[in-house]
């Protein structure tokens, strides 16, 4: 598999602020690569470093084969970026920006319309329309059009789904799946932790550190003790029951229920006696796996 | 080519899409010049003038109404009372105030010199001074007329070299309002010619502007100032525009050249401005009665190089700026500056040295000197090509800086 973006202790510092801190990854062609962390993590940074648009202050960065500082003119000319706030031109029309940004791309809509169809076809209908009225998942949709519209090696799509419904989060996850067929490189960051399930592999960052790298699958059986899920009617007294239990290692909500991770030696009975003691009824308790979310807040709490 | 091409057409689709900027752009060009045109003027007419005539002869009737005469002066109050006088300087009744004391017509009479005493409001000091000299001019003449109708006095008068009746008039302290000790003393006292006959006659022609027509004058500064807005404000915003909104971000990623984004930007300006120029000088033509006394493509040429001097200068400004508000504040500094030195009001040769040295950045000085001398004096390619090769170099240097200020990077 052919690397598509390599970077080796990639920093970058805001004055005293260090957004970035030692990143290095290697993403392969045609991979469909995650970047999840929370707000501030320093996704849009790297983003903005990987598409030429900022230099970093320390490491060395290849996409596409190029050094984004200095070869930047032959990477802008294979990437599609798609910036974490809607970008494009708002007083233009659906069509207008579609074919303006096809023009500037040195290609025309009907060249590349077969990479756009699934997408643009969703919006076809309101071609006319100005690019600002339209609804949140439209625009995402016309902003991936544009960014696709050139065929890009390399697709960049900053927080994508953040503000779009949860039905057209999903829709867009199955577009993104569509594009594999053209071996286009996905690189999309997301705070949301169930879309990293879509992703070939993730990497977690947190304060400007990668936390780890893997697939899903393999970052999720990284969680390394028994969890359990527990639930009570009364949720929130239920969490602060279990805060002050000596035995817990980690709690957090999850849903409608409190995901728990206990202590060395600490048995399901003693908890199970703590909370009664304490007044929480109605309690049901059960091991169950582990999520990505999890294992995020695990490494997050062991830093 | 095609890039640019789109890049332009792109523009001109935003420009246009606006409804009140695709409209206005044209509007504005009209209002300006319809309203500034008239309405800036520095010549003086009818000014207040208030009499208090404490003779009574005839003598001082004929000075009274040779200045009621003048179209410059407007007589509001007369009066017997010094006081009032006073009173009407301070009230703002009267710019002016002449005092004819009570002795006039009889010492006049008897050949000897008599003072008149004439009081100005100074507050505006163009005006007082302007006002001061026209007043002088009918005194003159009235002088003159003196010595015309006695030409034989002068033999019987005691001193040869005094001959005749020699008005004096003095311009005491304004009197003004709250600002009295602000206001310069202005001084002066005519003596007047001492001879009788042979005497200079001075005919004038005025050269380029015969009528003296304060519009003909202020016409074609303020054709350059029409467009100097519209292409400062209008393109620099835009550009910010792009940054606030974030649509720059999206192009800075793709292989457009910077060159190419910047001239883009430019051009439909130009354009615009150029179109204006054209609707400028028709209502100069139309409703001015504008001369053109000169080759009017040469103006297009001055203010085409004019327009991307401004437009380059108003992008270089806005690649700093990251916000409307931080490119409105720069572009209104500067704005003012080109404007207020740029000759259109006050000539630039009264102005100190350092700021003429200053001034030979300021693009708008050559432009309202192109447009007045071939508007109005008829000059030739030859005759601007000084204006017109700093006007480039200008050009060139801000477009340069825009060019290479602009950042596709952080």
């Amino acid at each position: 598999m052919e690397t598509v973006v390599e970077a080796a202790g990639i920093g970058k510092k805001f004055g005293n602020l260090s957004a970035l801190k030692d990143i290095s990854f290697q993403i392969g062609t045609g991979e469909v690569f995650g970047f999840i962390g929370p707000d501030g993590a320093g996704k849009t940074t790297l983003f903005r470093i990987i598409t030429s648009l900022m230099i970093p202050d320390e490491g060395k960065i290849k996409v596409l084969g190029h050094d984004p500082v200095t070869e930047f003119e032959e990477i802008r000319k294979h990437i599609g970026y798609m910036p974490g706030r809607f970008s494009l031109y708002q007083d233009l029309s659906v069509e207008e920006n579609l074919r303006f940004y096809a023009t500037v791309f040195g290609t025309t809509l009907e060249e590349n319309y077969h990479l756009i169809r699934d997408i643009y076809s969703h919006i076809e209908p309101f071609k006319k329309r100005m690019a600002g009225k339209l609804s949140g998942g439209m625009k995402q949709k016309l902003a991936l059009s544009c960014a696709l519209i050139h065929q890009p090696r390399l697709l960049v799509l900053d927080e994508p789904t953040t503000g779009v419904d949860a039905v057209s989060r999903s829709e867009f996850w199955d577009m993104l799946k569509n594009l594999r067929q053209y071996n286009i490189t996905i690189v999309v960051s997301t705070p949301y932790m169930d879309e990293a399930m879509r992703c070939d592999r993730v990497a977690l960052i947190q304060d400007g550190q990668l936390l780890q790298i893997g697939s899903p699958g393999t970052i999720r059986d990284g969680f390394s003790r028994k969890l359990y899920s527990v639930t009570a009617p009364e949720k929130y007294k239920l969490l602060l029951a279990l805060k002050s239990f000596a035995g817990t290692e980690s709690v957090f909500p999850f849903g409608d229920s409190v995901h728990l991770t206990l202590k060395e030696g600490v048995t399901v009975q003693a908890i199970s006696d703590y909370l009664e003691k304490s007044g929480v009824v109605g309690v049901t308790m059960r091991e169950t796996n582990a999520g990505i979310e999890d294992r995020f807040l695990e490494l997050m709490n062991r830093k | 080519m095609r890039t640019i091409l789109y890049l332009i057409r792109k523009e001109f689709l935003q420009i246009f899409r606006d409804k009140f900027i695709g409209k206005a752009i044209f509007a504005v060009p009209v209002v300006q010049m319809l309203i500034l045109v008239p309405a800036v003027t520095f010549e003086i007419r009818r000014v207040n003038l208030g009499i208090v005539n404490q003779d009574m002869s005839a003598e001082s009737r004929t000075l009274v109404s040779q200045l009621e005469g003048s179209a410059f002066f407007k007589i509001r109050n007369t009066s017997f009372q010094e006081a009032e006088g006073r009173d009407w300087l301070h009230r703002g009744d009267c710019d002016l105030v002449v005092h004819i004391p009570a002795d006039f017509g009889r010492e006049l009479g008897k050949g000897n010199p008599v003072k008149i005493m004439v009081a100005a409001n100074a507050i505006n000091a163009v005006n007082a001074q302007l006002s001061w000299a026209y007043l002088n001019g009918v005194i003159r003449d009235y002088n003159l007329d003196i010595l015309a109708q006695n030409p034989g006095k002068s033999s019987y008068l005691p001193m040869a070299t005094q001959p005749g009746s020699v008005l004096k008039s003095e311009i005491v302290t304004p009197i003004a309002i709250g600002a009295k000790s602000d206001i310069p003393d202005l001084k002066s006292e005519i003596q007047n010619p001492t001879s009788d006959i042979p005497q200079i006659q001075v005919t004038n022609r005025y050269w380029y502007n015969e009528s003296l027509n304060y519009k003909y004058y202020m016409l074609p500064g303020i054709l350059g100032i029409l467009v100097l807005a519209i292409g400062f404000v209008l393109a620099g915003l835009n550009l910010v525009k792009e940054k606030e909104s974030g649509t720059i971000e999206q192009i800075n990623v793709t292989p457009v050249k910077k060159y190419h984004f910047i001239l883009a930007k430019m051009f439909p300006f130009v354009v615009i401005g150029m179109i204006d120029i054209a609707i400028g000088l028709v209502i100069g033509k139309l409703v001015f009665g504008l001369p053109f006394a000169g080759n009017l493509g040469l103006l297009f040429l001055g203010s085409f190089i004019f327009m991307v001097a401004v437009l380059g200068l108003a992008l270089f400004i806005s690649t700093f700026s990251d916000t409307q508000q931080q490119f409105m504040f720069t572009a209104f500094f500067f704005m003012i500056i080109f404007i207020l030195m740029s000759g259109i009001f006050t000539p630039i040769d009264s102005m100190p040295v350092w700021a003429q040295k200053l001034d030979m950045i300021n693009p708008a000085v050559y432009v309202m000197r192109i447009n007045r001398m071939v508007l109005l004096k008829g000059s030739t390619f030859n005759d601007i090509s000084g204006d017109l090769l700093m006007l480039s170099v200008i050009a060139v240097a801000f477009t340069g800086l825009a060019v290479n200020r602009y950042r596709k990077t952080a």
